[in-house]
């Protein structure tokens, strides 16, 4: 049974933050659950698609976040409890349906879950979700901790049902990815099938009926702000005359620099966990009973311009301060010690910063970058590309996959990389506005979320460039989610169908389609000339499964290859056009990982002299 | 309990996470206050895994510059580019096998001298723990049994008031059952390394 599914109240379990979210959504009742994967918060839809398969919990990976967020709102207004799960920058996409649905609104719980990425461990940007709440005019709760956030969440599906709107539950890389001894708490019965009742004044948004839905949003709004006055999770603790105003994880720094400077006395702290709309009267009060006050927040001044405000409003002339040059930077993560300096700094408190490592005497150390894997059919087509483009200069955007590593040494092939599905749509731009070839790479998964509509573009528009669909048969950077392309029954899943995207590619107009393997790299090249020698929107199909994948579904038949050392004459095409992992000089000589190497044969074409040959056969 | 913080440093598939989840279940067992938190970002693809394991009376999950009492790597380069975790007092302890990235293995950067590396390790922390830890793993029965000397070693030095016996139960309960025998001797001869 998965270990989410125990039913033992009160026993301990040491859970991550993804983990232990999904279960508070479970011990809230959720039935209906949504996504499109997207890391931080990758594990948590991973729990729920594992305990969809044991129990009667609905889950679904979406082809994207928009879609995801539609299917759960259906749900929600059929009074299904819903969860919607993604990434910060998933939002993004989600938004059209977000600002309207705020209008709408829910008949059962709907939450909402944006895992914002501070320091953008694996993202391409640290936007601050929290103005989503403040734009779209939704309640919002920030847990500060892996344990709060199991009991927040459920928190949040009573709010939504006490509102009828949807909550944002807003967690940062640093809740998603740590782990703390959570308390298991009982698991309800689930309620799984509703009814939906029309309403068409509320949910049919025609801009008369609209009208009325943003009054009644706003007048929610006020409700809400009446609840968040009086929320558990808004507090103030300690006592003094030096306040600080935390959310999230920055509050837990900020409770160990007060014990650090043993300032208990000194510093109170007011949480706020239900931090949209902010509570007004709550920060009122504490601004009135401090001399001065330190917003600690990552990301954005979202709580300190507000902050500011109601100082205005009150008539307090206390300084308020967080991000400015001297304190608090706007960029990237928090850390412990950078909060108890700021604080010890900001409020005059005698403190000895601990010195800082004196590195002196180390040596420049190698780069440890990730890299495409041994084996990884990305890295035969790039290769195939670039040979095929040698002499010419062509532009490659790339897309959000694991193939976004390819623009590194030595491929080197990903010239222009903003948000998923955007490589089709920004190649019909340089393909309009330059005089180079274009030729854009996407991920299968990629394709389904959104790379379909730049394409389509391509096609209508009438543009000029070849789009190379990596189809590596999963959803790989984030640990091999299905998307519409994907075999279920390999996985033992019934009651699925697959997408075929040669037929989608063809069906929306392609003149152009070659399908090729991916690891055969001279029918690879000869589709890129092909292509390229094709006035219009041309694509390729790139076959071949993920080989950690293929690995997992005890596909992978490939035998080990070897460098034949007599005939090697160390032109090292095979490291340094292909850098692939499994390769290492041995007395200068290229030598292969045979524990790493999978077989795929890509660098035995490659080779000049015909010296990688089978392990076996040497 | 004052607060004692490790940082553990690994390359990707090396057992870090793991590692350090058996040690978070001994804390649990042992009713010792742990949280924990993962650095990995898109490290998976054989870059670099960090976790902070923070016992005791803390809140933070992550460790500061310079806040490491307990030091523990997988890797000898890798050691040395989480230094600055370390002060003068940290506990260190350091595998000396290298596991040289794709960037030194093509000559794009030069890989340290091992016996530099642990010069500069037991010049800069209070105390270094320095051994061929993958060697013990493959007398183990299994290079992957890497973590489990380590987590050994680590007990060993007292630091932590975690018991070797919570540790064992930590195995026995949370590795793969046909890895349990393999994985208990790795730990013992890692514990033997510190005493």
């Amino acid at each position: 049974m998965h270990k989410l599914l125990t039913d033992k109240p009160g026993e301990s379990m040491f859970l991550l933050g993804n983990e232990a979210i999904a279960r508070g959504a479970m011990e809230a009742g959720v039935a209906f659950t949504s996504t499109y994967p997207g890391t931080p918060s990758s594990e948590l839809s991973l729990n729920f698609f594992q305990m969809s398969r044991e129990s009667d919990l609905y889950f679904e990976y979406s082809t994207n976040e928009k879609v995801s967020l539609e299917v759960a709102a259906a749900a929600a207004n059929s009074g299904v409890r819903s969860m919607c799960m993604m990434k910060h920058v998933g939002l993004n996409v989600a938004a059209d349906v977000l600002m309207s649905l705020a209008y709408v609104g829910v008949t059962a719980g709907l939450v909402i879950l944006t895992a914002d990425d501070p320091f953008m461990f694996s993202s391409q940007n640290e936007q601050d979700n929290r103005y989503y709440a403040k734009f779209g005019g939704l309640p919002m709760m920030e847990p500060s901790s892996v344990e709060e956030a199991k009991e927040m969440v459920k928190e949040a599906f009573a709010l939504s049902e006490k509102l009828k709107r949807p909550v944002l539950f807003r967690t940062t890389t640093r809740i998603n990815h740590s782990t703390a001894v959570v308390t298991l708490g009982e698991l309800p019965p689930r309620t799984t099938r509703g009814e939906f009742i029309k309403e068409p004044m509320r949910c049919v948004t025609v801009p008369a009926v609209s009208r009325g839905l943003h009054v009644k949003l706003l007048a929610d709004l006020d409700r809400a702000q009446e609840m968040a006055e009086n929320s558990p999770f808004n507090f103030v603790e300690g006592s003094g005359n030096l306040g600080i105003i935390a959310n999230g994880v920055s509050y837990t720094y900020a409770v160990d620099a007060v014990r650090d400077l043993k300032a208990k006395d000194r510093i109170r702290i007011l949480r706020l966990g239900f931090s949209n709309p902010m509570p007004a009267k709550l920060i009122k009060n504490f601004l009135a009973s401090c001399d001065q006050v330190l917003v600690i927040e990552e990301g954005e001044p979202f709580m300190e311009e507000a902050v500011k405000a109601f100082a205005q409003e009150g008539g307090l002339t206390l300084p308020i301060a967080g991000k400015t040059p001297s304190l608090f930077s706007r960029l990237y993560e928090f850390d412990p010690a950078m909060v108890r300096n700021c604080m010890a700094s900001f409020f005059g408190i005698a403190h000895e910063p601990a010195p800082a490592t004196d590195l002196s005497g180390t040596p420049a150390l190698p780069m440890r970058p990730p890299t495409l894997c041994a084996g990884c059919s990305h890295r035969s087509v790039f290769y195939a590309v670039k040979k095929a483009c040698e002499g010419q200069d062509v532009i490659f955007p790339s897309d959000i996959g694991c193939y976004t590593l390819g623009f590194m040494p030595p491929l080197g092939m990903g010239d222009f990389v903003i948000c998923m599905g955007a490589s089709a749509g920004t190649a019909c731009g340089f393909s309009t506005v330059t005089d180079k070839k274009v030729v854009a790479f996407v991920g299968d998964s990629t394709f389904f979320h959104s790379g379909l509509s730049g394409l389509i573009n391509g096609v209508f528009n009438n543009h000029n460039f070849t789009l190379v669909i990596l189809d590596n048969r999963t959803t790989a950077m984030t640990g091999h989610q299905p998307n519409p392309g994907v075999d279920m029954t390999e996985l033992a899943m019934e009651n699925y169908n697959t997408v075929d995207i040669e037929a989608v590619v063809r069906a929306v107009g392609v003149k152009h389609v070659s399908v090729v393997r991916a690891f055969n790299v001279r029918k690879t090249m000869d589709a890129v000339r092909e292509s390229l020698a094709f006035e219009g929107v041309s694509v390729i199909i790139a076959k071949e499964k993920c080989a950690l994948y293929a690995k997992s579904l005890k596909q992978l038949k490939g035998k080990p290859f070897q460098v034949n050392p007599e005939k090697c004459k160390n032109h090292r095409e095979c490291i340094d056009a292909l850098g692939c992992p499994a390769f290492y000089l041995e007395n200068g000589m290229p030598r292969i990982h045979t524990h790493l190497c999978v077989g795929c044969a890509l660098c035995a074409q490659a080779c000049p002299e015909n010296a990688i040959v089978p392990a076996k056969s040497l | 309990m004052e607060p004692k913080r490790l940082i553990i440093v690994a390359v990707g598939g090396q057992g870090n996470l793991l590692a350090s989840h058996v040690l978070g279940e001994a804390a649990l067992m042992s009713g010792i206050p742990v949280r924990m938190s993962e650095i990995h970002g898109m490290a998976q693809r054989g870059g670099v895994v960090e976790s902070a394991l923070v016992f005791g009376e803390a809140r933070s999950t992550i460790i500061s510059d310079g806040e490491a009492d307990l030091f523990v790597s997988f890797e000898p380069c890798e050691a040395l580019r989480a230094l600055k975790k370390c002060n003068p007092r940290t506990v260190a302890i350091t595998n000396t096998r290298p596991l040289p990235p794709f960037t030194a293995v093509i000559g794009r950067g030069t890989y340290p001298d091992i016996s530099e590396v642990t010069t500069i390790l037991r010049d800069k922390t209070g105390r270094l723990i320095a051994f061929d830890a993958t060697a013990l793993a493959e007398e183990a029965g299994n290079s992957m049994c890497l973590n489990m000397v380590l987590l050994g070693t680590l007990i060993a030095t007292g630091v932590l008031p975690i018991t070797a016996e919570a540790v064992r139960e930590a195995i026995r309960t949370r590795t793969k059952a046909s890895f349990v025998d393999m994985n208990i001797l790795a730990f013992e001869k890692g514990f033997a390394q510190a005493t």
